[in-house]
């Protein structure tokens, strides 16, 4: 375990977990249904796949590493297309993304 | 959710991840032994891989998959090898399930319990698969001879679609 792996694993799972950060206080402050679908999109995604890759990197050449990026694979498959039909049904359903001046806070508006 | 999603999107990745889930699976019920799993978590994931295609390929052309006709007969198959299994070693004066009673030539005990145990899990498998798919059929109303009699009646909003 050298120095400079620990620091490179350390990095990627600080950088995950400020990805995290910023996507939770997306859901907390954005207005309306698809921009908070958006910010936490970035939570599962992009925040746990350099969570992952740090762990990967802090494991180093075992099996446990394999197992970790065949998980960031799939995530990498799997979130973007689940959020895709998140958002592609609350469209269909008559959601509508949030235009300046309206107050509805994201109500559904016909 | 009876009809296919319009997303080509969905419908690739689906049938991508499909086969991921059905591969962990299969891995699950022939780990179960020496590692967390086994028949019943194995054959839900298992089921899960063939619910993710009703719900995005669509309820007819899924039905390659495991189709609704055959579900309720492969679960009763995986439910009789389940117990059979058992009874087989009861036929051989051993206790119910003691896989060790079974005289296999040339094999050594532990051998024989490796294998009967692997037979358990595999009949529980397909019975949980099987069994968990008849279900989201049946919710569906698609059930077997129930030519939609239990269809839900058709909201008044638009049904969201996929």
């Amino acid at each position: 375990m050298s120095l400079v792996q620990d620091i490179v694993a350390a990095s990627l799972i600080v950088a995950g977990l400020l990805i995290m950060l910023v996507g939770s206080l997306g859901i907390l402050r954005l207005p309306d249904f698809f921009t908070r679908t958006h910010a936490a999109s970035k939570v599962d995604t992009t925040g746990i796949i350099f969570l992952l890759a740090g762990l990967a990197v802090f494991e180093g050449p075992t099996q446990a590493m394999g197992k970790l990026l065949i998980t960031i694979a799939v995530i990498m498959l799997a979130n973007p297309v689940a959020v895709h039909a998140l958002a592609r049904a609350a469209w269909n359903y008559g959601e509508r993304p949030w235009s300046n001046g309206d107050d509805s806070g994201g109500r559904k508006s016909k | 959710m009876t009809n296919p999603s319009e997303s080509v999107i969905i419908v690739v990745v689906s049938r991508a991840l499909a086969r991921l889930i059905q591969l962990f699976g299969i891995y699950v019920i022939i780990h179960g032994h020496y590692s967390p799993g086994g028949g019943f978590q194995g054959g839900a994931l298992l089921a899960a891989g063939v619910i993710l295609l009703r719900m995005t390929e669509g309820y007819r052309e899924s039905q390659t998959e495991t189709s609704t006709a055959a579900a309720i007969p492969l679960a009763s198959l995986g439910a009789l090898i389940f117990a059979g299994t058992g009874l087989v070693t009861l036929a051989f004066g051993g206790y119910y399930m003691d896989y060790g009673a079974v005289p296999v030539p040339g094999v050594e005990e532990p051998i024989v319990r490796y294998y009967g145990i692997l037979l358990v899990e595999f009949g529980i498998g397909l019975a949980v698969m099987t069994a968990l798919v008849a279900i989201f059929d049946d919710m569906l109303g698609q059930a077997p001879g129930g030519d939609g009699e239990h269809a839900p009646a058709e909201s008044t909003g638009a049904p969201p679609k996929i």
